[in-house]
């Protein structure tokens, strides 16, 4: 495709998402520094003001989350960038933002856990707190790249889904693409697809700001645009206002996870490599899937038929898509740097069918495509 | 006729036909409060569009629901947090943060001394208790020694911060101390709080008296706003009085008015400074 403002760059995985954010029109960004995400925050306390937009250094991660939150409010796309530690301290307000319908996007670049863990080295652990770390039930949607170039457009991705559903979205990189270099092609802003919150057009006396509707996802009005309202963390009726009401409770939880329910199909990204034919599928995801495609290749030189599932989106888990591959093949290989997260939807899903073998590595290393190979 | 009047301006700015009765217990001073700050947002003369109201959790919390404003209901002890990105994103409003003792100072300690240290234009409203109301009546972070809480039944054996002091010495630009019962000084300490730029703190002390009046034997509302009278004293009539007779007060009003930077001021210094660069 002829793209004039296309610009080849050497970027790490962290400045791609850098630029993926400035470009989805990300202008606040509130971080706490922290090992191996700081890179997200220093570049973008640089390009931020230069484009007028807002950074702020806060004094913890919960503050970061609560600024996100703030300043999402106000009307700005919001974003904040962290990795276990301070992801694990976020968890009260990103539920409060799950409630609250409030669009934001929370970067976990993900080290090797629990507590302050292997700070340097590269791990998957964090999947399931992606899932479920707040606590309720609650939506939400979880992305993770392979590569630099995919960072950038699940950047933009998850500004987008943020807007578009008034969620939180979690951007789930590992440290190998946060800070492995690739050369990218940035594109150029009139091939990147922009999506902003729906505002109110009904005078403020109408407003009825959780209100349903075909989607499931209200107009959000920022403060200061004239449309006063209340915003809470309490179970709310459609006007904002706590509410104990049985029906009115049940409804407002149930909409939350229709509007995400409805939109399964826009939401739900994978990638089927070489299933069509396949015996042998492996699931993978993140730097992982990078060693599992060059399994697939080598394998394929040997005659084996051996494809590859690769996740884009984590959560909502893509069941549907995974559904399909157990019926005609004999096994599924699940590798990750965890002791088996994902493995456990894949079991799930696959309900029997399929022999379903996994592949972890939990030391701070790669899994490397001969451990892949080994198991397949 | 001066009553009615004022009774006006302040039903102006509640969710009358919304959200009430409110749910604070009869004889709390927090509506006391909440009148308060109305009163002096009418006197300002503020916009109603352009006011936020940000709370965090507790009974304090719930003045967000309550007044007619883009109102923000937060997390615990987290309300100055929202309410830092919510400023910088929308400089134009007037942001009011009411938090409780606890909140503000236990939970929400951290954000407090560096929302002051920042010194970002925010109005930081306590309603001080000195207990967590809503809980039950455990001990706070200004419960006073030996006082009896759910959690300190037999005493509570730790100091209190004192507000005003913590407050000045975390940077805020402006710092004062009022009660629900002396209301008109607290009519005046409201507006010169939410009128100065910079983070000012207004610790205003109130009465819990189904918790901590139980618990610790101090009578009705009535009685406990008697207390506030014997042993609050303006700062500028305990000058000159003797050391003996202001011994055991708690002295109110204005203790710190500075000028300072203020963030979002020197944040858009910053911005001009590195867009003048760029565009050399």
């Amino acid at each position: 495709m002829a793209d004039d403002k296309a610009k080849v760059k050497l970027l790490m995985g962290n400045e791609a998402c850098v630029e993926g954010a400035l470009a989805a029109g990300v202008r606040f960004f509130g971080s706490y520094p922290i090992t191996p995400a700081n890179e997200i925050g220093e570049i973008l306390s640089d390009r931020l003001p230069e484009i007028g937009g807002k950074f702020i250094q806060m004094e913890d991660e919960i503050a970061s989350m609560g600024s996100i939150i703030g300043a999402s409010i106000g009307g700005l796309k919001s974003m904040t960038a962290t990795s276990g530690p301070g992801f694990s301290l976020m968890q009260e307000n990103i539920g409060f933002a799950a409630i609250a319908e409030v669009p934001c996007v929370v970067v976990n670049v993900m080290r090797a856990g629990p507590s302050t863990g292997l700070p340097t080295r590269p791990s998957q652990g964090d999947v399931m707190q992606a899932r479920w770390g707040t606590h309720g039930d609650h939506p939400i949607i979880v992305l993770s790249p392979h590569s630099v170039r995919e960072t950038f457009d699940l950047t933009v991705t998850a500004v987008n889904f943020s807007e578009k559903y008034r969620l939180p979205v979690i951007l789930l990189m590992d440290e190998v693409i946060g800070h492995m270099r690739e050369k990218m092609t940035v594109p150029g802003p009139e091939s990147i697809e922009i999506i902003n919150r729906v505002k109110p057009t009904v005078p403020p006396q109408w407003y009825k700001p959780y209100e349903d509707n075909q989607t499931g996802v209200p107009p959000m009005a920022a403060f200061g645009e004239g449309y006063r309202y209340h915003i809470t963390g309490l179970t709310h009726d459609q006007m904002g206002f706590p509410t104990s009401k049985l029906d009115e409770i049940k409804a407002g939880i149930e909409r939350l996870f229709r509007k995400v329910t409805l939109a399964l199909k826009d939401i739900q990204l994978y990638e089927y490599i070489m299933v069509d034919d396949a015996e042998l599928v492996i699931v993978a995801y993140g730097c992982v899937a990078r060693s599992a495609r060059k399994v697939v290749h080598d394998l394929r030189k040997e005659g084996k038929k051996v494809g590859m599932m690769r996740l884009i989106t984590l959560w909502p888990f893509p069941r549907r898509a995974l559904e399909a591959i157990p019926q005609k093949v004999k096994k599924l290989v699940v590798p990750e740097m965890n002791m088996g997260q994902v493995y456990r939807e894949v079991v799930r899903v696959n309900a029997g069918r399929a022999r379903v073998v996994k592949v972890n590595r939990i030391d701070g290393e790669l899994i490397t495509p001969q451990e892949i190979a080994a198991a397949c | 006729m001066f009553m009615s009047d004022e009774k006006e301006g302040i039903y102006n700015y509640l969710r009358t036909d919304k959200k009430f009765p409110p749910i604070w217990c009869a004889g709390c001073g927090n509506g006391i409060v909440m009148g308060s700050m109305l009163r002096a947002i009418a006197a300002i003369g503020l916009d109603k569009d352009k006011v936020a109201v940000v709370s965090g959790i507790g009974c304090s919390g719930r003045t967000s629901t309550y007044v007619d404003f883009n109102t923000l209901h937060t997390t615990h002890g987290r309300a100055l947090t929202f309410a830092t990105g919510l400023k910088l994103a929308r400089p134009e409003l007037t942001v009011l943060v009411a938090m409780g003792d606890g909140d503000a100072l236990a939970i929400g300690g951290n954000h407090f001394i560096h929302s002051a240290r920042r010194n970002i234009d925010l109005t930081a409203i306590i309603f001080n208790n000195f207990i967590y109301g809503m809980t039950g009546g455990q001990i706070s972070p200004t419960t006073p020694s030996g006082m009896i809480a759910s959690t300190a039944p037999a005493g509570n054996i730790e100091p209190a911060f004192d507000i005003v002091k913590l407050s000045e010495a975390a940077g805020a630009s402006f710092v004062a101390r009022g009660s629900a019962f002396h209301i008109a000084q607290l009519n005046e300490l409201m507006e010169k709080t939410i009128r100065k730029k910079g983070f000012s703190v207004l610790d205003v002390i109130t009465q819990c008296p189904p918790i901590y009046g139980r618990y610790n034997r101090l009578g009705s509302p009535a009685e406990m706003l008697r207390w506030q009278e014997g042993r609050l004293l303006d700062r500028q009539e305990a000058e000159g009085l003797s050391e003996e007779a202001v011994k055991d007060k708690i002295l109110t009003g204005v203790f710190v008015d500075a000028e300072k930077p203020e963030y979002c001021e020197e944040y858009d210094r910053l911005v001009a400074r590195v867009q003048g660069k760029a565009g050399r």
